[in-house]
C-alpha cells in the first residue's frame, strides 16, 4: 500500500467519482464540486499567464508597442490595446443600461471565428475529402472493392443529406443505402471507442490495485 | 508551449556547438582542408519565401564537390547587410541538404546578402544578393479554396435573393426535429425544467452557432409554455451569447419577465469537470427533456447515458462523426451531422434560412458532379486531372 498522500488523494477522488455508478451521493457531489472549482481556478490562472501577461502586459510594460514593424507605430499600439478594450466591453453585461455594448465583442468573435473556420472547413472537410474519394475503380485487385465501397458510400451519403428533395423512388433508395452505410460506420466507431474507454477503465483499476493498494505487481 | 521552448533551446544549443566546433576546426585545420574541396558550393536560388507573411528567405545552392578523403559535416549559412560583410553565421545544414529557410530575425523590405561556407574549411560560395523578404496578400496555394468559397457564397447569395422575392423552397421532413416541440410540451406537463447543453465548442464554431438557433426556438416555446430552461456553458463567451439568445426569445414570446439570467451559467472550461457538473444537474434538477446540440467529444456518452438513466427524453445533434454513434445509442432522437445545421432553418420556416439550405444542396450537387467526374476519369483514363485541379498547397 502506498504512503504517498498524492496517491491517496487521487485514489479517494477516483472512488468518489465511481460512486456515481450506484447513485448520486455526497461523495460524488464533493468530487464534482472540487473538480469544477479547481479546474475553473486553474484555467483562470492559465489564461492570465499564457495570454494576458505575454500578449498584453509584457509588451505594454516593456514599451514594445511596435507589434508589426512594417506598419506605423500607432497601428501597433492599436493592435495591442484594441483587443483588450473589446474584452473589457464584455463586462458591460453587469450594467442594465450598457449591457448591449457587450454584443460588439461577441460580434467580433463570431465574425473572426467564422472567417477563420469557413475556409479551413472547406479545405480540410470538403476539398481534401473529395480528392481522397477520387479513387480509380477497376477490377484488377481486392483493393478495388474497397475503392468501390468508398465511392458508393460517399455518393449515397451525400444524397442522404439532400434536404430540398423528398426521399422517394430511386433518390429515396439511394439515400437509404447512404444511411445504412453511415450506420455501419457508426457501429464500428462505437465498438472501437468503447474498447478505448474500457482500456481507460483498466488504467484506473490498475492505478487503484497497484499504485494505491499494491495488490498487484 | 513549454515543450517548444525547450526544443528551441536545444536546437540553439546544437547550432552553437556545431558553429563553435566549426570555428575551432577552421582555425586548426581550415586552410589544410581547402585543397580537398574540388568545387565550392554555389547559391543558385535566393528568394523570398512565397505565400507567407514575410520575415523569411529561402536559399538553395549547388552542393560542393570534395575529395573522398574528406567529407565535410555540412554547410554554414552566412548573412550580411552588404556584399562586403561582415557575415554572421545564422544556421547549419547537414552536407546532404542544399536548402535553408532563414527565419532568424529577418526584417521585411530590407536587403540581405548570403553565402554558404563548407564546415572545416575556409571555402565559401560567392556572395549572392540582395534579396528582400515580403509578405503576400494572396496565398496562391489556396486558390482552390478561394474558388470554392466564391462559388458557394455566390450561390447562397443568389438563392437568398430568390427567397426575398418570395420563392418558396421545399424542405423534406427531418426525423427528430418534429419531436422538439413535443419534448418541450412534455416537460411543461410534468412541471420539470428543460436542459439545453450547447456542447464544448466555442461561440464561433459552426455547430455551436447551429445550436444557438435551435436554442432560440426552444427558449421561445419554453417561454410560451411558462417552463424553465437551464443552459450550462463551457466557455464564458458561449454563456454571454446563450443569455442573449434566450433573452431575445423570451422577449419575442412576450414574456421578458420570465427570463432569469441565472439559468444560463458558466461551469468550467475543463471537459470532465464540466461533464460531472452537467451530470449532477441531470440528477438533482431532474429535467424532463435534455437537448445535447453542438460540439461534443468524449463526454457525449457519459452525458447521454446519465440523461437516459434519469428518465429524460433526449434530443441530440453534433457534427462530430465519432460522437454520433453514442447519441444514436443513448438518445431518443439524433440529428446527424448536417441535419443539425438544417434543423434551425426547418424549425423557423423562414424563407431566408430555407434558402441557405437550398444553396447548400446546390453546393452538394456540384460536389457530386465533380466527384463522379473525378472517379470516372481516374478509372477509365487513369488520369488524376481532377485531383490535381483540387490541389491545396498550404506550405
Amino acid at each position: 500500500m502506498s504512503f504517498d498522500p498524492g496517491v491517496w488523494l487521487a485514489a479517494i477522488l477516483t472512488l468518489c467519482i465511481f460512486s456515481f455508478l450506484y447513485k448520486d451521493n455526497p461523495f460524488y457531489k464533493f468530487a464534482e464540486h472540487l473538480s469544477v472549482g479547481v479546474s475553473a481556478g486553474y484555467y483562470l490562472v492559465v489564461l492570465i499567464r499564457q495570454t494576458l501577461i505575454p500578449a498584453f502586459v509584457n509588451p505594454l510594460m516593456a514599451g514594445y508597442w511596435h507589434v508589426v514593424p512594417e506598419l506605423p507605430r500607432s497601428f501597433g499600439i492599436f493592435l495591442l490595446i484594441f483587443p483588450v478594450f473589446m474584452g473589457i466591453l464584455l463586462f458591460a453585461r453587469f450594467s442594465r443600461k450598457w449591457a448591449y455594448v457587450a454584443r460588439y465583442p461577441i460580434a467580433m468573435i463570431w465574425g473572426i471565428g467564422s472567417g477563420v473556420v469557413i475556409p479551413l472547413v472547406l479545405q480540410n472537410h470538403v476539398i481534401r475529402q473529395l480528392q481522397a474519394t477520387m479513387v480509380p475503380i477497376t477490377v484488377q485487385s481486392w483493393a478495388d472493392i474497397g475503392n468501390l465501397f468508398i465511392a458508393v458510400g460517399v455518393l449515397t451519403g451525400l444524397v442522404y443529406f439532400f434536404f430540398s428533395k423528398e426521399h422517394k423512388g430511386l433518390f429515396g433508395g439511394t439515400a437509404k443505402v447512404g444511411i445504412w452505410i453511415l450506420m455501419i460506420g457508426f457501429g464500428s466507431t462505437f465498438g472501437f471507442t468503447v474498447m478505448a474507454r474500457v482500456s481507460l477503465l483498466i488504467g484506473r483499476i490498475i492505478f487503484l490495485m497497484k499504485d494505491w493498494l499494491g495488490i498487484i505487481g | 508551449m513549454g515543450t517548444s521552448v525547450v526544443h528551441l533551446a536545444r536546437l540553439r544549443l546544437f547550432l552553437f556547438i556545431i558553429l563553435f566546433s566549426s570555428i575551432i576546426g577552421q582555425a586548426a585545420f581550415g586552410a589544410e582542408n581547402d585543397w580537398l574541396i574540388t568545387k565550392p558550393p554555389l547559391i543558385n536560388k535566393l528568394y523570398d519565401t512565397p505565400n507567407d507573411h514575410g520575415k523569411s528567405i529561402k536559399i538553395e545552392w549547388l552542393s560542393a564537390e570534395y575529395d573522398s578523403a574528406f567529407i565535410p559535416e555540412g554547410y554554414i549559412i552566412q548573412r550580411a547587410d552588404s556584399p562586403q560583410g561582415p557575415f554572421d553565421s545564422i544556421g547549419f545544414v547537414p552536407i546532404v541538404n542544399n536548402l535553408y529557410t532563414d527565419y532568424e530575425d529577418v526584417i521585411n523590405k530590407k536587403d540581405y546578402y548570403y553565402r554558404v561556407a563548407v564546415t572545416g574549411t575556409d571555402i565559401t560560395s560567392p556572395v549572392e544578393g540582395p534579396v528582400q523578404a515580403s509578405g503576400q496578400w494572396f496565398h496562391t496555394g489556396k486558390t482552390t479554396t478561394f474558388v470554392f468559397s466564391v462559388v458557394f457564397c455566390a450561390m447562397a447569395i443568389a438563392i437568398l435573393i430568390f427567397a426575398r422575392r418570395g420563392v418558396q423552397f421545399y424542405i423534406r421532413p427531418i426525423g427528430g426535429i418534429n419531436a422538439i416541440d413535443d419534448a418541450i410540451g412534455r416537460a411543461t406537463e410534468m412541471g420539470k425544467p428543460i436542459l439545453f447543453v450547447p456542447g464544448l465548442g466555442t461561440a464561433s464554431d459552426v455547430a455551436t452557432i447551429a445550436a444557438f438557433t435551435i436554442m432560440e426556438r426552444v427558449a421561445k416555446k419554453t417561454a410560451e409554455y411558462q417552463s424553465r430552461v437551464i443552459v450550462p456553458c463551457y466557455y464564458p463567451e458561449t454563456m454571454i451569447v446563450a443569455q442573449e439568445v434566450v433573452k431575445s426569445a423570451f422577449m419575442d414570446a412576450g414574456r421578458p419577465d420570465m427570463f432569469n439570467s441565472k439559468n444560463i451559467f458558466y461551469v468550467t472550461t475543463d471537459q470532465f469537470p464540466y461533464t460531472a457538473a452537467v451530470n449532477g444537474i441531470m440528477l438533482r434538477d431532474k429535467p424532463a427533456t435534455n437537448f445535447f446540440l453542438g460540439k461534443f467529444y468524449a463526454e457525449s456518452l457519459v452525458l447521454a447515458e446519465t440523461g437516459f438513466e434519469a428518465g429524460a427524453i433526449q434530443i441530440a445533434g453534433t457534427d462530430e462523426p465519432i460522437q454520433i454513434p453514442f447519441f444514436v445509442a443513448a438518445c431518443d432522437y439524433t440529428l446527424i451531422g448536417e441535419e443539425l445545421y438544417a434543423a434551425s432553418a426547418y424549425l423557423s420556416r423562414d424563407p431566408m434560412r430555407l434558402g441557405t439550405l437550398k444553396a447548400q444542396d446546390w453546393g452538394k450537387a456540384i460536389l457530386v458532379v465533380i466527384l463522379v467526374l473525378g472517379i470516372v476519369t481516374a478509372s477509365v483514363f487513369g488520369s488524376d486531372f481532377f485531383i490535381r485541379m483540387l490541389d491545396v498547397n498550404v506550405n
